[in-house]
């Protein structure tokens, strides 16, 4: 059908006053990016306002997976909370299962045995582990490198079966308790360990080449994500962002915990304080963290497991089988938990992510009245205003994938 | 470390505690900040001692990378209208660490550049991590001994 020209509806609209846009005033366009988009790891919203392609301000919005786990902990017993302290990260959870043992049993002043810590230490290297390559695999297939992923999760599996073998769990090991270890380390650990640990390091390699040879890899990662050493410290941001700015700072270095002073390792830092730097930094930590396993597998001392702490420590099956205190003891750790003498403590230790620290108060009961938990990612994501500002939204998901958080971790 | 606004010091486990005048809190944080060297603030707490008084106590952090010091400063507040001036100005990491402790214990901080919830949604009702906030919340009833009993008269 043939449309009459003077009739149409469009044609006698008049034309709309032409706004002359000023520079000073640019149009922004306000953009949702989250809570479902899979380049942020997990529940996070943030909020972009875009000049074009130019982010000008990012507001994060946190608390989707807020659970509520400090308040879960003061309803718990002592030893009841190391569970869920796997649950806080699930990618770093021996390193959190060590940072509440070491606070209770600094409140608790019991020595824990050498084989003990030297097995903690290899544990949570392993996990450091666990976590680098887990942010390798997805970071690189954020940015485009699918193949590194699958590389990445043939090893991850590897480290999984170790942590299964160990405490027969793959993720929420639970592993590490206060007063020791859940479980006597397995008959023939130092194969299964020694093997991973020895064809390791070449793996590490095999990385380096797949993506340092990619120079879609290169061009996407280097001079992008700066941000600026003073922001970072004013910020709370702690660990691997830190030392790709070339601050030589790793808690297990400053303040050594679990006999971490014995072990000769070195902390890696880069100066260029983007996106490649802390990718180098984290390809460096593997290479060190690989190191110390080594070491333990090596040096592993003999001897107990557990803390010689009876008020603590279950006992010995045989024992409460045989003995009357030993089966006094056990009644009484099972059915009210031990007592913590009153009193607070601060300890930290150097995640996969920075800096986690646990604040502890005890008021001498068998519950803990008040645990909390500073934890690296939130810290580390209250610098993304500022991480963001005035980048390009096509570099936005490298940034955001070489600060590597875990969104468990920030909302707790 | 000699400041007026520190009342007491107490030495336990190896770690400094200080109990300051949260009146001037900030004064004595822009203090340990640039005198004394402890450039990160590490973590912002708090703590509900219900049903004592001084009700909360607010708890620093603080971190020196050049000293490899911990410090903690302890703030007494009572339980009516707890109210503390905000660290924002000496470190921008406070934002984050203070509107965490208003989410949870409903402390205000006065100077605070934006204090809304954080981690609960924005028209939450209560203080989760409260004493005498019950630990299933105030949403969802769950039957009690006394309402079993009752219920079985």
């Amino acid at each position: 059908m043939k449309r009459v020209l003077d009739d149409d509806p469009v044609a006698t609209i008049p034309a709309p006053a032409v706004v002359p846009e000023t520079p000073a005033s640019p149009r922004l366009m306000t953009l949702n990016m989250g809570p479902q988009h899979p380049s942020t790891h997990g529940v996070l919203r943030i909020m972009l306002e875009l000049e074009g392609e130019t982010i000008r301000k990012a507001v994060p919005d946190i608390g989707f997976l807020h659970t509520g786990i400090e308040k879960e902990c003061e309803q718990k017993h002592w030893q009841q909370v190391v569970t869920l302290t796997d649950r806080v990260d699930y990618l770093a959870n021996l390193s959190n299962n060590l940072v509440y043992a070491l606070a209770v049993e600094k409140l608790l002043q019991i020595e824990i045995p050498a084989r003990a810590q030297w097995t903690r230490v290899m544990m949570a290297e392993l996990s450091r582990l666990n976590s680098h390559l887990v942010w390798l695999g997805t970071h690189a297939l954020d940015i485009g490198a699918m193949s590194v992923f699958f590389y990445c999760f043939r090893e991850r599996e590897d480290v999984l079966r170790i942590f299964e073998m160990f405490s027969g769990q793959r993720m929420m090991t639970s592993y590490i308790r206060v007063g020791g270890l859940a479980l006597e380390p397995p008959r023939g650990w130092e194969k299964r360990v020694g093997a991973f640990i020895r064809g390791f390091p070449s793996k590490v390699d095999e990385y380096e080449e797949l993506l340092d040879s990619n120079p879609i890899w290169t061009r996407r990662t280097q001079g992008v994500g700066f941000i600026s050493l003073e922001d970072m410290l004013d910020l709370g941001v702690t660990g691997p962002m830190l030392r790709g700015a070339g601050l030589k700072w790793d808690i297990r270095k400053s303040e050594p915990y679990s006999s971490y002073d014995q072990f000769d390792f070195e902390v890696p830092t880069r100066t260029e304080n983007d996106v490649y730097a802390r990718y180098r930094v984290r390809l460096s930590e593997m290479r060190q963290s690989a190191r110390i396993i080594t070491q333990a597998l090596e040096g592993m001392p003999e001897g107990a497991w557990q803390a010689d702490a009876p008020h603590v420590v279950l006992p010995d099956r045989e024992k409460m089988k045989t003995q009357m205190e030993a089966l006094i003891y056990h009644f009484k750790i099972v059915t009210e938990g031990f007592r913590v003498p009153a009193g607070e403590v601060y300890q930290c230790v150097e995640a996969p992510r920075g800096e986690i620290g646990y604040y502890i108060v005890s008021d001498g009961t068998s519950k803990p009245y008040r645990v909390h938990m500073r934890t690296p990612s939130f810290g580390n994501l209250q610098s993304l205003g500022v991480l963001l500002k005035d980048t390009l939204i096509a570099d936005s998901i490298a940034a955001l994938g070489s600060m590597d958080f875990v969104l468990g971790d920030t909302d707790r | 470390m000699n400041h007026s606004a520190i009342l007491e010091t107490h030495d336990a486990l190896n770690e400094r505690t200080l109990i300051a005048d949260p009146a001037r809190i900030a004064d004595l944080c822009a203090y340990l900040k640039h005198d004394e060297k402890f450039v990160r603030l590490s973590a912002v707490t708090a703590v509900d001692l219900h049903p004592a008084e001084p009700r909360f106590e607010v708890i620093y952090h603080l971190h020196s990378l050049d000293k490899n010091e911990r410090l903690r400063l302890k703030c007494r507040l009572s339980g009516g209208d707890p109210e503390i001036d905000s660290v924002y100005s000496v470190w921008r990491a406070a934002d984050w660490y203070e509107r965490e402790v208003f989410d949870m214990f409903g402390i205000k901080f006065r100077n605070h550049p934006n204090l809304v919830r954080i981690l609960m949604p924005v028209d939450w009702e209560g203080y989760p991590l409260r004493k005498d906030y019950p630990v299933h919340g105030y949403k969802y009833s769950y039957p009690t001994e006394q309402t079993i009993e009752q219920s079985t008269e």
